[in-house]
């Protein structure tokens, strides 16, 4: 579950607002008093946003906007927008109505809450107010499922969302620009796993399907109604066509053919093949799969049903499960990760005998298969987001520790950044180092650049000198005579000029030239000059030579010096010890 | 700053802008109107057409009779279309970093500017746009490929012959940069040098400009463009429009604050109010089906179409049309009628919200599944054997010189129980119709042009207060019909900078600052004072890094310590100190002042002397002399260290 905390530049944003799964008590609801003890959010946040519509990352949004309080924006993509009511819905309908629970959400709550989400659009940049902006990339992980980039200033995070490096048969895979933020946050639910080429994960597939229809089992995949089951029936579609199989497949509740109408009418969102052959064929357009009726389920002979909820948690899928558990024929195929606690996790865990409500237990005879399909980063593509990005400094976060360790040591080790891992209810403090955007004249800036010839000579950097004016918020950085006359002042020239006799036969401009050579050869990278009127500079500082008026041989050495250039002396300090 | 104009059409314009040492072309507009001068491009052998008479001189002197034709009175060339590029040669097309594309009609002329110019750069433009501007050019090409002519006419552009030719032919300028359409494979190619862009996206142009597309309310994902830097601000207005239609509305606030406001694409008909126009075209089309005619309406295949598809949606039950059937004839239509289905994100709210339900966002969708609407790729093939009258027919070129509307002018245009509906704004009607004639086929005008009218830009203008308007110089006088009408003009203060075809004008900017970022290090290093209440100043002594256009100042770095040598044993020295810099002063010292803080020091014997300037303080015991003058302090001692620090001047501003 997701719901993260960050506070930039003096701005507080929520990223995302997730429920977990596993839980039936309070403990499936953030613990929103991280924030705040009593009252609302609305003063304590700026904004919200959601990566995308699964309820892992957006269940306790209506809790929190209208049960806890909060009235500011909430921003999420179209489509998330589009979708996430009507999962909001589907689970309040499971949760409320069948399991009688009270203390949750209501429809009335779910509209209200989506009043207040403001749509974005991919790479929109958004103002938020005058010092926030968010800014979304695609992630490839749903229909809809965005990363966002948020900036105060100088200081920015970007956040992952679920993302997918690898695009898949219906979605492209995510995409983020060298934008360098301070901080990534990533999920890491594939930490560890470098996937194995996707063919060979869909070759497995068919094949696991097509065997257990052939000896005339029932296969159960149980999937969340959009995201995956699209990607499914597109697999099995071509390759019931290719195979010309006639066992039926069924998609489970009236979503369906909702579900695909929404694919249908985002096809921006998805792969780029899809995108360009829609004209001509929708790829949402399917032949095979038909609407499933509950009482299917009983039917003999072999089929394949889609059924939602994809952790076997409630609803119908939880109830064809029950009917088929008990035959060693039939197969349940679960494409998904499960949440500690659901029964799809328990049986992932080889447990046989399961405890249904009302003390009865199951048991379960059927084969269980696991086929990693859900579409998140493996260690390689979280890397490849990192190569991408850039950022200063990583947080991994919606994964397991273990796991999460060992790509901490990874990451650390291949690009030298600080990775951290807090866990649920764990502050990070991460300190930013912003530079000071200010306005320089362009005069000085082109003086100082033509000064500075065409290339930059790291041996001999060049000193500008400037001065920084700073007027109510502005900060201006201005030549000091230009500052000295927009401010009406007139400049106090100091001066400093100091007698040091040394004893010398020459003649004067030849003790002069002496020291000039002398200078010249002990002060290696300074300038040093000897000018037509009888003195020689070092940097700025002025020095002449005239006799003593007493004895010739005595000299009297000036060494005039301003102000301002005070620290030039100590270079001529090096110099003169002859 | 400077601005180059490349076309002289209002509607159509290209712009390119020359800003902090970018160069960025403002639209691609492509002026179609040039092939009002040819002869229409029939699908199938027209006797009519083929049988007009060649075009001889009165005096029969200058004999064309296989380029000219004549038709009622006017002369068109025979020879495929041409069409009126931008200027190339105002400035070289090579230099050009980038397009910035405002929406899918602005775009026609892409080919010939991307492709064998040697242009390199990148063309920026919204999803919608790119697609749509695909189908338009893929449209274009197909109509001309389809017909194809052998013949191309060149004798009529010889400057001495042109002179003698009838008007509107003798009148129309530089005709040898007309060009025929280009090919698919050019299309493709420019296109591909596209990159999409959202609405209030942020692109870096090189670090140094930052460009942004804002919703302008037109036409789906239509933009005006804001070009600018952290000081300057450029805004590039083009087809706006402040109309419900179906595209998501315009964003004015964004546009406040420009400098420099270019102003193009307002309304073609400021006369003609859309919501009329729309009602006319209703009843007009139904009283023809009721009088058993045929109703043509040539038309672009996306934009207004859309609009009129949904009205007809409407219409058609309460007029009692449900029977009639609907024609959309373009080899792009289908693909038209498809994209618009799906571009949630760039619809007006209300559309917006059908997609959630989900439903398609136009009711286009219904009329094609209860087959009231059919659309084909073209008058070949099914169309042939399903077509029924009386019906309606939406089809291309606007223009009526390709497409298949030139089919059915042919085949109705003889009756008067017909009727042809001109909905585009684009070309003249009268014009349109000229090698038509003579025509029993009644015709009705009712143009519909959502852009801004006057009236509308000019409270736009007033809202967003940009300093200063560049518009085509057409806007700075009333239409020559229309001569007294002073409220069909813009009439700002100051005076907008007119432009036309050719023009190079400087644009009035002074750029006095530039962003430059103040490293984290650097910046603990100051020490501001306050100087005035409020305004405090700080000395900077840094070193400065410019890359990529982005200025940073970082602290003046440690020269790197000597290595520890052997074989210089005698090397004293102390490590350098880098101090931070010193305030400027300014300001007098005060004689009393300063002899006081003196004396907190323990120094007493002051001679104080005055001079014409200021005074000469000599401090016996230490030999120094302080010569104290209005701008300035000069102290001479004989030892090393100076006496007194700057920082013990009494009541001496340090800057």
């Amino acid at each position: 579950r997701s719901c993260i905390l960050v506070s930039i530049g003096g701005k507080n944003i929520m990223l995302d607002c997730g429920m977990h799964m596993g839980y039936n008590d309070d403990r499936r609801f953030p613990d929103f008093s991280y924030i705040t003890q009593n009252g609302r959010l609305t003063d304590f946040l700026d904004c919200v946003i959601i990566s995308h519509f699964h309820l892992d990352h957006c269940g306790a949004l209506p809790f929190m906007s209208e049960m806890v309080g909060y009235d500011g924006p909430i921003y999420m993509t179209h489509p998330t927008k589009a979708i996430c009511p009507i999962l909001l819905e589907d689970f309040r309908k499971i949760t409320v109505d069948k399991k009688g629970e009270t203390n949750f959400f209501t429809s009335q709550m779910i509209k209200d809450c989506m009043k207040k989400v403001v749509p974005l659009n991919l790479h929109q940049t958004v103002q938020v107010d005058d010092e926030l902006e968010i800014k979304a990339y695609y992630a490839g992980h749903v229909l809809g499922a965005a990363m966002v980039h948020i900036k105060v200033g100088s200081e920015s995070v970007v956040y992952t969302g679920d993302y997918n490096m690898t695009p898949d048969r219906h979605l492209g895979a995510a995409w983020i620009d060298k934008c360098r933020p301070d901080i990534l946050i990533s999920e890491s639910t594939y930490a560890t796993t470098i996937r194995d080429s996707k063919r060979c994960r869909e070759r497995d597939f068919l094949k696991k399907v097509h065997e257990s229809i052939e000896r005339g089992g029932k296969v159960l995949i149980p999937v969340f109604a959009l995201g995956r089951a699209q990607e499914l029936c597109i697999l099995l579609e071509t390759f019931w066509e290719r195979m010309n199989l006639k066992a039926p497949i069924y998609f489970s509740t009236g979503l369906t053919e909702k579900a695909n109408h929404y694919y249908k009418l985002f096809i921006t969102w998805t792969n780029q093949k899809i995108r360009k052959t829609f004209v001509q064929r929708n790829m949402f357009e399917f032949k095979h799969i038909k609407a499933f009726d509950r009482s299917y389920a009983d039917n003999p002979g072999p089929m394949v049903v889609f059924a939602t909820p994809g952790m076997l948690h409630a609803g119908q899928s939880l109830q064809i499960f029950k009917k088929w558990a008990g035959n060693e024929k039939n197969m349940v195929i679960m494409p998904g990760y499960c949440v500690q606690g659901t029964i799809g996790h328990k049986i992932l865990n080889g447990q046989r005998k399961l405890e249904m409500e009302g003390r009865s237990t199951l048991d379960v005879k059927l084969q269980v298969e696991y086929m990693s399909f859900s579409a998140h980063a493996d260690a390689k593509g979280i890397m490849q987001l990192i190569r991408m990005a850039e950022p200063r400094n990583m947080l991994l976060v919606h994964g397991e520790a273990v796991k999460m360790e060992f790509l901490k040591g990874k990451i650390e080790q291949e690009f030298s950044i600080d990775c951290y891992m807090p866990a649920n209810g764990e502050t990070v403090t991460v300190t930013t180092n912003p530079s000071v955007p200010v306005d320089i004249s362009l005069n000085l800036l082109k003086r100082e650049m033509a000064l500075g010839g065409p290339l930059p000579d790291p041996k001999k950097p060049r000193t500008m000198h400037g001065t920084l004016i700073m007027k109510e918020n502005s900060l201006k950085l201005v030549s000091s005579e230009q500052a000295l006359k927009e401010l009406g002042l007139n400049e106090h020239q100091l001066r400093f000029t100091c007698r040091v006799q040394l004893q010398d036969p020459h003649s004067d401009t030849d003790t002069l030239h002496r020291i000039y050579t002398h200078l010249k050869s002990v002060l290696k990278g300074y300038t040093i000059q000897h000018l037509p009127d009888g003195t020689v500079m070092v940097e700025s500082i002025v020095i002449k030579v005239s006799s003593s008026t007493e004895d010739p041989n005595t000299k009297v050495l000036l060494l005039s010096w301003s102000y301002q250039f005070g620290s030039d002396l100590y270079c001529l300090k090096r110099g003169f010890f002859f | 700053m400077k601005l180059y104009c490349l076309s002289g059409h209002p509607t159509l314009p290209c712009n390119v802008l020359k800003f902090k040492s970018t160069t960025i072309m403002l639209d691609c507009g492509l002026d179609t109107t040039s092939v009002l001068n040819f002869l229409p491009l029939p699908l199938v052998h027209s006797p009519r057409l083929s049988k007009l008479p060649g075009w001889v001189s009165k005096d029969g002197t200058l004999n064309l009779e296989k380029e000219l034709k004549e038709c009622a009175g006017r002369v068109f060339v025979d020879s495929q279309p041409e069409f009126c590029l931008p200027e190339k040669e105002l400035l070289d097309l090579s230099t050009i970093d980038v397009i910035l594309i405002s929406n899918y009609h602005c775009m026609m002329a892409l080919p010939y500017i991307t492709e064998h110019t040697g242009f390199t750069g990148t063309v920026y433009a919204t999803e919608p746009t790119l697609q749509i501007g695909r189908l338009l050019m893929e449209e274009l090409v197909n109509f001309m490929e389809r017909v194809p002519k052998a013949q191309s006419a060149t004798c009529w552009k010889n400057k001495e012959i042109q002179r003698m030719l009838p008007g509107p032919l003798k009148d129309a300028v530089d005709v040898w940069t007309w060009k025929r359409s280009y090919s698919m494979q050019e299309v493709n190619s420019a296109l591909s040098k596209v990159q999409l862009v959202g609405y209030s996206q942020k692109v870096e142009l090189f670090g140094a400009v930052q460009v942004s597309p804002l919703s302008s309310g037109y036409s789906l994902g239509s933009s005006n463009w804001i070009i600018q830097s952290h000081h300057e601000k450029v805004s590039y207005v083009s087809g706006s429009s402040l109309l419900t239609t179906h595209p998501q509305p315009m964003d004015q606030s964004s546009l406040k604050n420009s400098d420099v406001l270019i102003l193009t694409g307002l309304t073609q008909m400021p006369t003609a109010n859309p919501d009329g126009m729309l009602g006319e075209f209703c009843s007009n089309l139904a009283m023809t089906i009721r009088a058993g005619g045929n109703v043509l309406v040539p038309c672009y295949s996306s934009g207004v179409i859309y609009d009129l598809l949904e009205c007809l949606y409407q219409f058609i039950e309460s007029a009692n049309l449900g029977t009639t059937p609907f024609y959309f004839i373009s080899p792009v239509a289908n693909s038209s009628l498809e994209f618009s289905q799906i571009f949630a994100e760039w619809l007006c709210h209300n559309k917006q919200s059908k997609v959630y339900l989900p439903e398609p966002p136009f009711p286009h969708a219904e009329l094609i599944q209860t087959n009231k609407l059919k659309h084909y790729p073209s008058i070949h093939g099914d169309f042939s054997s399903e077509f029924r009258q009386p019906c309606v027919v939406f089809t291309g070129h606007p223009s009526l010189r390709f497409g298949d509307v030139v089919h059915f002018m042919e085949l109705w245009g003889k009756s008067s129980l017909n009727t042809i509906i001109f909905t585009e704004p684009d070309f003249s009607y009268l014009d349109a119709l000229a090698p038509y004639q003579p025509l029993a086929m009644k015709c009705v005008y009712c143009p519909i042009d959502t852009r801004l009218n006057f009236h509308q830009v000019s409270k736009l203008l007033k809202e967003v207060q940009p300093l200063h308007v560049v518009c085509p110089e057409q806007y700075t006088q009333p239409p020559l019909t229309q001569s007294h009408r002073s409220d069909l003009m813009l009439e700002l203060q100051p005076p907008p900078m007119p432009y036309r075809r050719c023009s190079v004008l400087n644009l009035p900017f002074r750029r006095r600052y530039e962003r430059v970022y103040i490293m984290p290090e650097l910046a603990n290093s100051l020490v501001p004072s306050e100087i005035k209440p409020g305004i405090s100043l700080a000395t900077v002594s840094a070193v400065l890094h410019s890359k990529d256009n982005k200025h940073t100042l970082q602290s003046v770095p440690k020269p790197p310590p000597v290595p520890p040598s052997k074989k210089r044993k005698r090397v004293i020295e102390e490590p350098p100190v880098v101090l931070a810099p010193k305030p400027l002063l300014s300001g007098a010292v005060p004689l009393e002042a300063f002899l006081a803080t003196l004396q907190k020091h323990g120094i007493t014997e002051v001679k104080v002397e005055e001079t014409a300037d200021g005074h000469i303080l000599h401090l016996q015991a230490e030999d120094t002399l302080i010569q104290l003058e209005e701008d300035g302090t000069h102290i001479v001692c004989d030892n090393n260290e100076p006496l007194v620090e700057g920082q013990d001047f009494p009541n001496h501003s340090n800057i």
